[in-house]
């Protein structure tokens, strides 16, 4: 796949303020039970939300740049029995009004914050689920038909609102660095794990579909001539990306390093040494590389129309 | 239930590309249109075609084959491209199952591309809408047409006729025909998207002979008398030996 | 498509039929308009040569209308501008028809011939042959000299008929299908619609070819062959069937002359020529058919076709006189006895084992599966037939026969193979189309000499006929030739289509003389239909000492800009096949099937754009305005309004009868073939589908080189003028009376020059024999040890599609294809950039490994590559950048190999010859041998050689051009 930079900056940006919004009300449901200890209303949870929706909306933003006609958007809403993209354009929306309101109930000192963040919460987990489906419900796209897509979406968002959670709490000057800082790394550590997981079983996909299977003739060789044009079309723009073997794994093992080892070191250093600016770099370092992830993810994917299109003449 | 497709015969296809400008010229003019080119006359010319004729190579030579390979919406009967539509604009037709996509609910977001395992969508980068073949649906239907000619444009034209129209849920049809008795074959089964759009293998015919074809009672030689006869003086078993 | 209503909506609005333009082939089209807009062109339904089909091309006729690159004014080169700078002026119609009217009458008062007429791939050879008879000037041609006149030449000179227009494989009937030679143009729907049928109905289809695209794919055997050597297989295929007695022998003794007996003493005036029955008298002194035979019954001497008697095929005769004679047919054994598949093995590269295959099949076919038609004729002997008998053996050649310098007798050994199996006029054999099987040769002539030529008087004969003798030929006393070609003379004697490719380069040289005017027509001679490209354009350019041109004066006709215009001192707009009337008639090349004789027209669906004029409407103009007899009345007054009117009115004499057309003749339109005019005749042509289609009766649909009943109705209908039998030549009378003139035997006025006598003694041999192509033979096989050919794409004709917004899609730029074995020996890599290098140039292109083409071949499609600008495509447009010409490889002379015993040394007449068929003039752009080598890894990224950029001319802006560039992207097409 050619991977597009409006879907790139979507599901990270809408990650981190989901794994944000998780990041204040775990602290908060921390702070009900007197795990940590509980924060002022307004300059934590209502900014953080604030925060929160910021990301999302500027990730909601950012989706309508992938749109052909985004004056249409709003009927994106109407397949939710069936497509998980629908399912998704549904629920972004809705996690956002519970945000808001979550935002809002600690702004205005309302009562139920606990339930209102439980839904915003349940919302939040359903959104990363639709994200994740998204990609994972195409079976023939092998690399992403996993359940690790969810996981990996799940994870790497969860960190990225922690991580971006953890310098939140420094700047403000309350106690909730290190518990924050812990989560942060144990769910960088997780996403690790889990992503590391996803290249390894990526590495030993076995294309289900071939030139054989594409064009139903049996015979071990087989080599396109001519894909019918010359000079390109949607089908070559839009899912090839036409990089070199060298730039993929320049890109990847970029995300690997900026988006785990590095941010869990700097966390580790700014929490130790207290720096609001160490943590800030360790969340830009991490999301630097989960927008070297997500193209990594998109430019991974071999698209099995890929077969038709080999070879001009 | 109708199930509408095309039945490609490669067994005839010569890759002439009839289908894939006869398509475009029909189809820019009509419901499904325009389709649009970009730099026509410049650098790099591309357009949109809801048909494309590949060529492939099968073998090593000299036991090497050439294939031409048309391919448009082989409109599925398990199409993935359709449950993953958020507006709705991708659907199949209850009545003859045709694919097909509403315009003015398409908002162009390439999802139903990214769901066709053959790469047959694509959108017009000036309505911003994903595009595909229709089956000629403003054809087959037309009444101001004659009976015959209410088929797609690409039928019409195709000049060793390698493309044959007809519901394969009528076991009676051409199609369904052709596909049993020709090994009619759908492309990638391993999805399970059920192509209605089949391929008709390559077919060859031999011919064998026998040596005694070659050496008949009726060569015109002996008329002409000139088959090989020894001279009466050569040797003989009658000089060597009175048994 | 939401709502019902809106599947109904189609875009019809008017449809109109006529006929298609896009190659030609000549398809029936209708075409539907929107607003007066054309929106689509299908093929139509009830048209008899394409039945509703249509191809890339003919689907694609929008994007041509519509296309940029049209020219739509008459346009003058600017004063002081170079020729190939395409700096013009636009002038009025009035302006241009007063220039070529000064400049024409001046030349046709003085010297008719320094005034050249050459066409390219137009069909109306009838008019612009009639426009330079009528002028007087013998320098005109079409481009089938540089084509395929071989294929038309060796089939004709043979069978009385050819491939394509003339004749094909009756493919509904035949079990076995041989395509040998074929790419992938040519009569391609019907080819493309039969081939289908063909495949379906269960039969056997082999293609011989060095390259399996197009038609090839979908056969069931590829025999790969190295180029230039379809003679060696098909003279080896010979040898088999003769050897193993596979031969319809019937076939040859009734119909075929062999078993004539030749004369055999080599003292005789008529050595190597069939013995005449003095006794008897000949009525048709062109056609001679009192022959003998050596009766097989009465062992005996006889006149041929003698009820009851059968000839001997073989052995040794003598006659009473003592005239040693031997039948043609023991000649052609003799002649391939060693023709052996294994000898033909070592230069096709087809194992030998193959070719006894492919023998045995064609034989065993003919033999084993005949067909006999319950149709009862008569043949020309009286002979009654209950039934008509059909060998389903069928093939079909093309350019890859034809396109070499030893095409000649390839093609001619094809035309003795089908007729040793018995398959000529046969079903599931070869069928003749209408106006042919013609007389062996055909009796058209030419002048036969410079007296034809005079001041302010029409030809004394056709521009191009068909020589029978040495007499017949072209050239003064001295054996000069008259044409500015040299068709005709005893370089090119049965160029019988001239030598288009020779015609710039002789004009330049002044050899055999200057000429003042050369108009081109639709012919793009600065480029692709042209060999030593980068040469040729520069001799167009070329100046005396005087400043003067070389070629004084080129008018171009074109409806495009292409790479030619820009050579022009004046441009005529020429009208799009939808803008005109036009027709495809018997006198030219028409549309026949085999059933009978078909001609169609073209009628305008849109008006022409801006002041483009048809050229058939400026032929009629300027003959008006020359006073050209045909064109005006006794007082000199113009006689034809314009083409409509001449096509109704003209007949080929006061009376005759015969007009352009052949249907709806006579006052109310209810005669064929030959009948008073018909005010009505457009009208009626345009409400039957633009097409006329006669049907024999089915007992004249067969066998009618000797069906008594088709030649009494030929002749009724005046389609021939004698209804004598047209007896197959397997052994050719006409080239050994070449052949004696050049032993200096035989009663012929005219000898060859002391210089051509080898040439012509070895090329004019009567039996068809094997050589290695004449490049190859002065070709260092070591250096160059590759065979360079292309072909034509399916979706492309000639150069002039690269315009098309829809096709170059398809085709913008081109590769060398090259087996994948071959690019491992050459270190070269798939889609890597290379030299192609011939002894005569070189080419950077990009090349793509293959493994359907023959190791020692490399191929590429024709005409892709095109000059920065032309066809109004922007400079840096893939045609130009990536894409490359073949033809700046192919040398248009040669020196003269040891074969020819030409004498050595420097200068004319020496040591350099043209790269032609000796025989017939054929370009053997087929021939190219090159060497392969990879580019440089810091060469630039792009095609060689290049040419300055060619700009836009007045008339075809580049605000226009990107004002459809935009639009396209909206769907509009203007």
């Amino acid at each position: 796949m050619n991977p597009a930079f409006s879907v790139i900056f979507l599901t990270t940006l809408i990650g981190v303020g989901q794994g944000l919004f998780l990041a204040l009300y775990a602290a908060e449901l921390g702070s009900a039970f007197e795990l940590v200890p509980p924060q002022d209303s307004r300059s934590f949870f209502a900014l953080g939300a604030a925060l929160a929706l910021g990301f999302l909306a500027a990730g909601l933003a950012a989706s309508f740049f992938h749109l052909g006609r985004p004056e249409r958007a709003w009927r994106a809403a109407a397949r939710w029995r069936t497509s998980w993209l629908s399912r998704e354009v549904i629920v972004l929306p809705a996690f956002m009004a519970a945000v808001l309101c979550y935002g809002a109930a600690h702004y205005l000192g309302l009562p139920a914050t606990l339930m209102t963040g439980a839904v915003a919460s349940v919302l939040c987990l359903a959104l990363f689920v639709c994200t994740g489906m998204i990609y994972a419900c195409i079976k023939f796209l092998q690399e992403w038909a996993t359940p690790l897509t969810v996981v990996n979406y799940l994870l790497l968002g969860c960190a990225s609102g922690f991580a971006f959670a953890t310098p939140m709490a420094a700047a403000t000057g309350n106690g909730l660095v290190v518990p924050l800082a812990a989560g942060a790394v144990m769910l960088s550590l997780a996403a690790w794990a889990t992503r590391a997981a996803a290249l390894a079983r990526n590495r030993r996909i076995k294309p289900k579909s071939t030139v054989q299977t594409a064009i139903g003739i049996k015979h071990p060789r087989i080599a396109q001539k001519a894909q019918g044009f010359m000079c390109g079309s949607f089908n070559t723009r839009e899912f090839f990306h036409g990089r070199g073997g060298q730039a993929m794994s320049l890109v990847k093992w970029g995300f690997i390093v900026l988006a785990f080892p590095a941010p869990v070191a700097l966390i580790a250093a700014g929490t130790a040494l207290a720096s609001v600016p160490l943590l800030s770099a360790a969340f830009i370092t991490q999301y630097l590389g989960l927008i070297a992830e997500r193209w990594y993810f998109f430019a991974q994917a071999n698209h099995p129309q890929n077969l038709y299109y080999q070879a001009i003449s | 239930m109708t199930q509408l497709a095309l039945v490609i015969d490669l067994n005839v296809c010569v890759g002439c590309h009839a289908c894939v400008t006869s398509c475009k010229e029909w189809n820019t003019s009509g419901v499904a249109g325009f389709l649009s080119d970009d730099r026509p006359y410049d650098r790099d010319p591309t357009g949109t075609f809801f048909n494309r004729v590949q060529t492939f190579e099968v073998g090593e030579y000299p036991d090497a084959q050439t294939v031409h390979f048309p391919k448009s919406c082989l409109h599925c009967e398990d199409p993935p491209c359709v449950p993953v539509c958020p507006t709705g604009a991708s659907y199949k037709r209850a009545e003859d199952g045709i694919v097909l996509v509403d315009y003015d609910k398409c908002i162009g977001c390439k999802y139903c591309a990214w769901a066709c395992p053959y790469g047959v969508r694509e959108v017009d980068e000036h309505q911003k809408v994903m595009k595909k073949c229709t089956l000629c649906v403003d054809r087959i239907y037309d009444p101001a047409l004659p009976e015959a000619e209410r088929k797609p444009a690409c039928v019409m034209a195709c000049p060793t006729s390698a493309r044959l129209y007809g519901d394969i849920h009528d076991p009676e049809s051409v199609v369904s025909k052709a596909i049993r008795e020709q090994g009619g074959y759908a492309l990638m089964p391993e999805w399970g998207t059920q192509p209605a759009n089949h391929y008709l293998p390559r077919r060859r015919t031999e011919m064998r002979i026998h040596k005694d074809e070659l050496e008949r009672a009726d060569n015109p030689l002996k008329i002409d008398g000139l088959l090989p006869k020894p001279a009466l003086k050569e040797p003989a078993l009658d000089d060597v030996t009175s048994w | 498509m939401s709502t019902a209503s809106k599947e109904t909506a189609s875009p019809r609005t008017e449809a109109r039929n006529t006929t298609c333009y896009m190659c030609a082939c000549r398809c029936g089209i209708r075409v539907t308009l929107r607003n007066g807009e054309v929106r689509y062109i299908e093929g139509n339904p009830d048209h008899p040569l394409n039945k509703g089909v249509i191809c890339a091309k003919g689907a694609s006729g929008i994007m041509k209308q519509y296309s940029p690159a049209r020219l739509t004014q008459p346009l003058r080169r600017k004063p002081g501008a170079e020729r190939g700078a395409s700096e013009f002026e636009a002038i009025s119609w009035d302006e241009a028809f007063a220039l070529m009217e000064e400049r024409l009458a001046k030349i046709r008062a003085t010297d008719p011939k320094r005034f050249a007429l050459f066409t390219g791939r137009d069909q109306m050879q009838a008019l612009t042959g009639l426009f330079a008879r009528q002028f007087g000037t013998p320098n005109y041609a079409a481009h089938g000299g540089f084509c395929s006149v071989n294929m038309a030449a060796g089939m004709i000179y043979t069978i009385g008929g050819s491939f394509w227009e003339f004749g094909g494989p009756d493919l509904e009937r035949a079990k076995l299908f041989v395509m040998i030679g074929t790419a992938e143009d040519h009569h391609s729907n019907p080819l493309k619609i039969a081939i289908s049928k063909f495949k379906r109905n269960g039969g056997r289809f082999i293609s011989v070819n060095p390259v399996r695209t197009g038609y090839s794919a979908i056969a069931d055997d590829w025999v790969p062959i190295r180029p230039g050597t379809d003679g060696a297989l098909l003279l080896a295929l010979c040898h088999e069937i003769i050897h193993l007695g596979l031969y319809d022998r019937e076939f040859l003794a009734r119909y075929t002359n062999a078993g004539y007996l030749i004369n055999g003493d080599a003292a005789s005036d008529d050595y190597g020529m069939p013995v005449l029955d003095r006794s008897k008298s000949e009525e048709i002194p062109e056609y001679p058919r009192h022959k003998l035979w050596w009766d097989r019954h009465t062992q005996r001497p006889v006149t041929c076709h003698l009820p009851d008697a059968d000839p001997h095929l073989l052995g040794e005769f003598q006659l009473p006189d003592g005239m040693p004679v031997k039948p043609a047919f023991q000649l052609l054994m003799d002649r391939v006895r060693d023709y052996t598949p294994e000898w033909a093995e070592g230069i096709t590269g087809i194992p030998a084992q193959t070719i006894r295959r492919l023998a045995h099949e064609m034989g065993v076919t003919a033999r084993d599966q005949k067909i006999e038609l319950p149709i009862a004729w008569t043949d020309s002997w009286g002979v009654e037939h209950e039934t008509v008998t059909g060998n389903p053996v069928a093939f079909h050649a093309m350019r890859g026969l034809a396109a070499h310098s030893n095409g000649f007798h390839t093609v001619r050994s094809l035309a003795i193979l089908m007729s040793l199996l018995g398959t000529i006029d046969r079903p599931g054999g070869f069928r003749h189309k209408a106006p042919f099987p013609r007389g062996i040769p055909p009796l058209a002539k030419t002048p036969k000499g410079p007296e034809g030529v005079r001041p302010g008087t029409p030809l004394g004969g056709l521009a191009l006929g068909w020589p029978g003798t040495p007499d017949d030929l072209f050239v003064d006393g001295e054996g000069t030739p008259v044409r500015i070609d040299k068709a005709f003379s005893w370089e090119y004697p049965l160029a019988v289509h001239g030598l288009m490719h020779n015609v710039i380069t002789n004009a330049w040289r002044g050899d055999p003389y200057r000429i003042d005017t050369l108009m081109i027509f639709m012919a793009n001679m600065a480029w692709n239909s042209t060999m030593n490209t980068v040469e040729v354009r520069r001799m167009l350019n070329d100046r005396e000492a005087t400043g003067e041109y070389k070629i004084p004066f080129i008018v171009v006709c074109d409806a495009f800009q292409s790479e030619m215009t820009a050579f022009a001192d004046l441009v005529l707009p020429d009208t799009t096949y939808l803008e005109r009337h036009d027709v495809m008639s018997i006198l030219d090349r028409p549309i026949s099937e085999f059933d009978g004789p078909v001609d169609a027209v073209r009628v305008p669906v849109v008006p022409p754009r801006g002041e483009c004029k048809p050229f058939q409407e400026v032929l009629i103009e300027l003959a008006g305005r020359l006073g050209l007899p045909a064109f005006v009345n006794a007082d000199g007054s113009r006689k034809y309004r314009g083409y409509p009117d001449f096509i109704v009115n003209y007949e080929t004499e006061p009376g005759s009868g015969i007009g352009f057309l052949a249907g709806w003749r006579g006052k109310g339109g209810e005669k064929f073939m030959h009948g008073e005019p018909n005010p009505r005749q457009w009208e009626m042509y345009a409400q039957n589908n633009c097409v006329f289609h006669h049907r024999l009766p089915r007992s004249y649909q067969y066998m009618r080189n000797w069906n008594q009943g088709y030649h009494e109705w030929a002749q009724r209908t005046r389609l021939r003028r004698y209804a004598d039998p047209i007896v197959i030549q397997i052994y050719s009378e006409v080239l050994q009376k070449f052949r004696l003139a050049a032993q200096g035997k035989g009663r012929y006025r005219k000898r060859p020059p002391a210089h051509l006598r080898q040439r012509i003694e070895t090329y004019f041999d009567p039996l068809p024999f094997y050589y290695t192509p004449l490049e190859t033979q002065v070709t260092d096989g070591v250096k160059y040890p590759l065979a360079a050919i292309t072909q034509r794409p399916m979706a492309m004709y000639h150069s002039w599609d690269s315009q098309n917004a829809w096709l170059r899609q398809i085709h913008a730029h081109n590769y060398l294809f090259l087996n994948s074995e071959t690019a491992r020996a050459y270190s070269v890599e798939d889609g890597g950039w290379i030299w192609v290098e011939s002894p005569h140039g070189r080419v950077r292109c990009l090349c793509r490994t293959s493994e359907t083409v023959e190791p020692g071949t490399v191929w590429t499609w024709n005409a892709i590559g095109k000059a920065r600008g032309a066809w109004h495509l922007a400079p840096d447009a893939n045609e130009s950048r990536l894409g490359f010409l073949l033809n700046h490889l192919i040398a248009d002379e040669l020196p003269a190999p040891p074969s020819l015993g030409l004498p050595g040394g420097e200068g004319r007449g020496g040591q350099r010859i043209s790269n032609s068929d000796p025989v017939t003039g054929q370009a053997g752009w087929y021939d190219l041998r090159v060497r392969i080598y990879p580019a440089a890894p810091g060469e630039p990224q792009e095609s060689w050689p290049q040419f300055d950029t060619v700009g836009p001319v007045p008339g075809s802006s580049a605000a226009r051009r990107l004002w459809q560039a935009f639009v396209a992207g909206k769907g509009e097409f203007k």
